[in-house]
């Protein structure tokens, strides 16, 4: 194996980038040393900012010809440190193929770039009635390469899926820079199920640069209700009964009195301020079918103790109802001067006993919690508010963000539900998985990478790591990317 | 009912330190599905038993060797099911089902088996007990070798539990059915599919095209009066009968053909097809070359499976390109490195 410096490894990819393509410089370098776990800070060798499938194959035989770890990204909106750079490595951004290569109405296809944002997707079939379901919180600005690599989910997932579920076909490079097509225009494809695979692989076992999503038509009708509860624990079961009656509504969501408080302060939704948790049930299909469901809902969860019930009746109250848990993250972002995160999922009928005890620990650790949930998919928010210019906070915030995870797999869940393992909780996956099951992925990851060179370092912890721990750090209400609605 | 995971996982270690290579048996429903492969025989009907079902969770945890119509009959006693609609063919298993990834006529509007599928317990060719996913929705935590299960025809790991995402069973449908001839049935489809139509089947069998709708008795007539059509009477029946190749179709001695296609694919056969997931999956009984087939399938960007042969072939399934391959190859000695589980199953070289 040949070695190579900084200055070498410039001189070979200048020869076939721009020099607009090639960023080596400290200050140049400066904006992409984290995503948006902005704890975690580092500055790449350099930056590679190709154009196409060409120069990516290129940027990626050079590496591997020399052993330079290739860290992917996207927009860098990650939450979990997944495009951390490396010191000793190749930082390749994928900003810059943003094309939508294709659309195949009749057949529900859309194939694009992987640098394409999200809602991006939607926007451009929008005029024939069609949609690309996944959206996450950030999906006005992040890509849709990166939501592969994620396996990004959003409000939608119960009913819509996840992303690996929404996409038919992938071109990847691999570490030796070769191009693979993953799936294909049918509804599966021969050999193993590597569509699955690549999907939520971080970035570990290839360059993704194109995908092939999956649209749907855009459904008749959307409404939503919102129900106010005197008590957590009533509204956590009506969540269930609404599931058990029968209703896959497209979005259930649930915030508890100190997330309420911070919403309303910051955005005066109209929510009602007293209550201890709220639910928002949104549905959609045919409007026979929505106005059917409407009603079933409506009695059940009169019937199941809501002290108060109201209903959208137009488009602009959908919206406002909406619009206090879009904000929730930024809204508690105002009530203390930091807050972690946490990205647990959860069985639903878990969730009285997970919230009972992170009171608890709320109030030994003397932190205090406001609480968003994906309700319908028991993903659960907690965030944990501190102030990390009081000495020892942060570490004590760390602690308590890791009892909570520590809960969630007790309770029979996962350390994470939609954001990744990438740095953050890289050490909570060896609470999750016995070591055999470690070695697996590792063995996993050697197949596609036998060097270690995509992304080293991320996602599956060494069996003799587990000692670090990260936290997403918001600072000062300095959260990367603040304009970005988090929920 | 026990559990048989550390007895087999002590079969499977044992085999693979003596390098005896291994074939995974259920009920023996889908013993005419993929190619023969031979050695010791690893019988594992025996770990059965519904583990749990959370009507409000969505969610079902089963041993691999519980029967398909014990986990529907568990789930429609609480008006659920699963969403996949899989074929039972005579007294399929949950794993069997799983390991072939088959799905019926719901598939292309609901998801396949593989989507359902939220974790599951397996012995990899070492012998080791592994859990990847879990029984929650969403679910991130590592790369997602549950998925990667479904299909992988036991080659990869022996299924001990799987947790699935299930759906209440939607109130009424209704079937409709048109006269149409093949290229007009796949027009139709494309038109429906671009609409936000409560379908949930929809097939061709060269002259009749049949339409299931699903969902409350008002959705199905508003549904109804837009599509136009004769209803079916017995719409059940039907799609029992296509799910289980028993309709009249598919009473053929020749070899059967299982194309997977962009669903607005136009093909040039000479054997009849019939049409189903709303033109993605085409049956066709042919005694056709293999490479014709193959060709076919290709060149519309599809892949053809020999589903059921009068032959002994093993290239069932449709070859993988060479860098593919090797792939496949470095994945399966990931998770089976002696090659004792099912091998040859899929392909020779795995």
């Amino acid at each position: 194996m040949q070695t190579i410096d900084k200055q070498l490894l410039i001189s070979k990819l200048s020869a076939f980038l721009d020099s607009d393509a090639l960023l080596y410089k400290e200050e140049d370098l400066r904006p992409y040393e984290c995503d948006g776990l902005s704890a975690y800070r580092r500055l790449p060798m350099l930056v590679a900012l190709p154009r196409n499938i060409d120069e990516i194959t290129a940027i990626v035989k050079t590496c591997y010809q020399y052993r330079i770890p290739v860290i992917a990204r996207g927009a860098g909106t990650g939450l979990s440190g997944g495009a951390l750079p490396l010191e000793t490595g190749v930082l390749l951004s994928l900003a810059r193929l943003n094309r939508i290569l294709d659309i195949d109405h009749e057949n529900l296809l859309a194939t694009v770039q992987p640098g394409v944002r999200n809602l991006a997707i939607s926007e451009a079939v929008a005029d024939s009635g069609l949609y690309y379901a996944p959206d996450p919180s950030s999906q006005i600005a992040c890509t849709i390469g990166g939501n592969v690599a994620e396996n990004s989910g959003g409000v939608h997932c119960l009913k819509y899926g996840l992303t690996v579920h929404n996409i038919a076909q992938l071109k990847i490079i691999t570490i030796e820079g070769e191009l693979l097509t993953i799936g294909n225009h049918a509804l599966d494809s021969a050999g193993y199920d590597l569509l699955a695979l690549l999907t939520g692989s971080e970035g570990m076992l290839g360059i993704i640069v194109e995908i092939t999503v999956r649209l749907l038509p855009l459904p008749e009708t959307a409404r939503v209700m919102l129900a106010a509860f005197d008590d957590v624990e009533l509204a956590g079961t009506a969540v269930s009964d609404i599931i058990a009656d029968g209703i896959i509504p497209a979005g259930l969501e649930m915030m508890d009195n100190p997330a309420i408080r911070a919403a309303e302060d910051f955005v005066h939704a109209g929510y009602p301020v007293d209550a201890a948790a709220i639910l928002l049930c949104e549905l959609d299909g045919t409007t026979a079918e929505v106005s059917d469901q409407m009603q079933r809902v409506h009695e059940l969860l009169a019937s199941r103790g809501a002290s108060e019930i109201r209903t959208a009746e137009n488009d602009a109250q959908r919206q406002q109802f909406w619009k206090g848990r879009k904000a929730a993250f930024p809204a508690v972002g105002r009530i203390a001067p930091d807050y972690y995160c946490m990205d647990g999922t959860i069985p639903r009928k878990k969730l009285p006993w997970v919230l009972k005890n992170i009171t608890e620990l709320s109030a030994s650790y003397k932190l205090p919690v406001a609480n968003v949930f994906h309700a319908g998919d028991g993903n659960l928010h907690p965030l944990i508010l501190y102030d990390a210019n009081k000495p020892g906070e942060l570490e004590r915030t760390e602690e308590f963000g890791g009892k909570i995870l520590e809960l969630c797999i007790e309770a029979g869940g996962t350390i994470t539900g939609e954001h990744g393992v990438g740095m953050e909780k890289i050490d909570q996956m060896c609470i999750q998985f016995e070591d055999a099951e470690l070695q697996q992925f590792h063995a996993v990851k050697h197949a596609f990478d036998q060097h270690g060179l995509l992304n080293p370092g991320k996602a599956v912890p060494t069996l003799h790591r587990c000692a670090e721990f990260g936290a997403m750090h918001v600072h000062q209400g300095q959260l990367s990317h603040p304009e970005l609605e988090r929920f | 009912m026990p559990d048989l995971g550390h007895l087999l996982s002590e079969q499977i270690r044992t085999a693979c330190n003596e390098h005896q290579p291994l074939v995974i048996q259920g009920n023996n429903s889908k013993a005419f599905y993929g190619n023969p492969c031979e050695g010791q025989t690893l019988d594992v009907s025996g770990h059965h038993g519904i583990i749990s079902h959370e009507p409000s969770e969505l969610v079902l945890t089963a041993r691999a060797g519980t029967r398909l119509s014990d986990v529907k009959q568990t789930l429609a006693e609480r008006g659920q099911m699963l969403g996949f609609e899989p074929p039972s063919f005579g007294d399929a298993t949950l794993g069997g089902t799983i390991a072939c990834n088959l799905s019926g006529p719901r598939r292309p509007y609901a998801g396949a088996a593989r989507d359902f599928v939220l974790g599951c317990r397996i012995i990899n060719g070492k012998g080791e007990i592994l859990q990847f996913g879990g029984k929650v929705m969403k679910n991130v935590a590592g790369y997602d070798l549950a998925r990667l299960m479904s299909g992988s025809m036991g080659t990869l790991g022996v299924l001990l539990d799987i947790s699935l995402k299930v759906l209440p069973i939607q109130q009424q449908a209704i079937s409709l059915q048109f006269e149409l001839d093949v290229k007009q049935a796949l027009q139709q489809f494309a038109n429906w599919r671009q609409q936000p139509l409560p379908i949930s089947a929809a097939c061709h069998d060269g002259e009749t095209l049949t339409v299931r709708l699903t969902g409350s008795s008002v959705a199905l007539s508003s549904a109804q009066q837009t599509l136009g059509g004769e209803a079916l009477a017995e719409g059940t029946d039907f799609w029992q009968q296509v799910r289980e190749h028993e309709h009249d179709f598919f009473q053929d001695q020749r070899s059967l053909w299982r194309l997977s296609l962009p669903a607005t694919a136009s093909i040039d056969l000479n054997d009849k097809q019939f049409i189903d997931w709303g033109g993605a999956q085409r049956w066709v009984f042919s005694d056709a070359l293999v490479s014709e087939l193959r060709a076919i399938a290709e060149t519309v960007g599809g892949h053809a499976i020999l589903f059921r042969s009068t032959q002994d072939n093993d290239d069932r399934f449709h070859p993988l390109d060479k860098a593919m391959l090797a792939v496949q190859q470095r994945l399966k000695k990931s998770f089976d490195p002696e090659r004792i589980l099912n091998r040859g199953k899929m392909y020779r070289q795995l």
